[in-house]
């Protein structure tokens, strides 16, 4: 494989896909921007999900905890 | 102070203001990887929010375009992984129609479709290096990669590019 190689392959997807330098962003993106920053920063991080499963299992598992948890709260 | 040191501590005022300077080149650039408007939209957003995500790892002094254009990029190349690889890269927009027949336009597709079928990191060089021509240094600073190793996974693109496209019995 040379640079002849790379080239008339090149010039292959060329003519079958045409770059794309000319496209123009239509709208502005900044909504969409804010709405991911606000979507992302109100979801409940997995571990706190795990976090909250396991407390609840022990006290499932062990009723006499529940006190001593509350207490801690 | 300065515009990227505010960024840099979190303000959003300063992130909207570099927001604006700056979408349109993003946009284009991830455009130019992922040749699909919708998903171009999207994954400029995507960038603007990792980098926001980001703001404290970045240096005052350093150059926002290039961090900014490193992480579109590689947000552009998570989009290529996620794609299924049976599907043909979206024809191209602005293509004006060709006198084709039947045959060339069968070939058009194999092509399309081969091209479609590299690996994501493979994918990303041949189509900013063989059909936007970006120069190596400029596709090799987007990735994070050296010129060398650009020129690595163009030949290595190409190479299995021609084998495919031999196995779908495209001859040049």
């Amino acid at each position: 494989m040379n640079d002849n190689g790379v080239n008339e392959m090149s010039k292959r997807l060329r003519a079958v896909l045409e770059p794309m330098k000319d496209a123009g962003l239509k709208r502005d993106l900044w909504p969409d921007v804010l709405r991911k920053m606000d979507q992302r920063g109100a979801r409940v991080p997995w571990f706190d999900w795990v976090l909250m499963a396991g407390l609840g299992a022990a006290v499932l598992l062990f009723p006499r905890l529940l006190p001593a948890l509350l207490y801690h709260l | 102070m300065e515009l990227l040191e505010r960024f840099s501590a979190g303000d959003l005022d300063a992130f909207e203001v570099l927001f604006r300077q700056h979408q349109a080149e993003v946009y284009r650039w991830v455009l130019r990887i992922v040749r699909s408007p919708a998903a171009a939209e999207d994954l400029t957003v995507e960038a603007f929010w990792r980098a926001y995500r980001a703001h404290a790892h970045f240096e005052a002094k350093g150059n926002w375009g290039a961090w900014l254009r490193r992480i579109a990029t590689n947000a552009a190349l998570d989009h290529l992984r996620r794609e299924r690889p049976e599907s043909e890269l979206p024809a191209n927009l602005a293509a004006a129609p060709l006198p084709d027949g039947a045959v060339q336009n069968e070939t058009r597709s194999q092509i399309r479709k081969a091209l479609a079928e590299l690996p994501a990191r493979l994918r990303i060089v041949a189509v900013l290096a063989l059909i936007e021509e970006e120069p190596h240094a400029r596709i090799a600073a987007a990735l994070g990669i050296s010129e060398g190793a650009v020129k690595l996974r163009l030949f290595r693109g190409v190479r299995l590019l021609r084998k495919k496209l031999e196995r779908m019995g495209v001859r040049p």
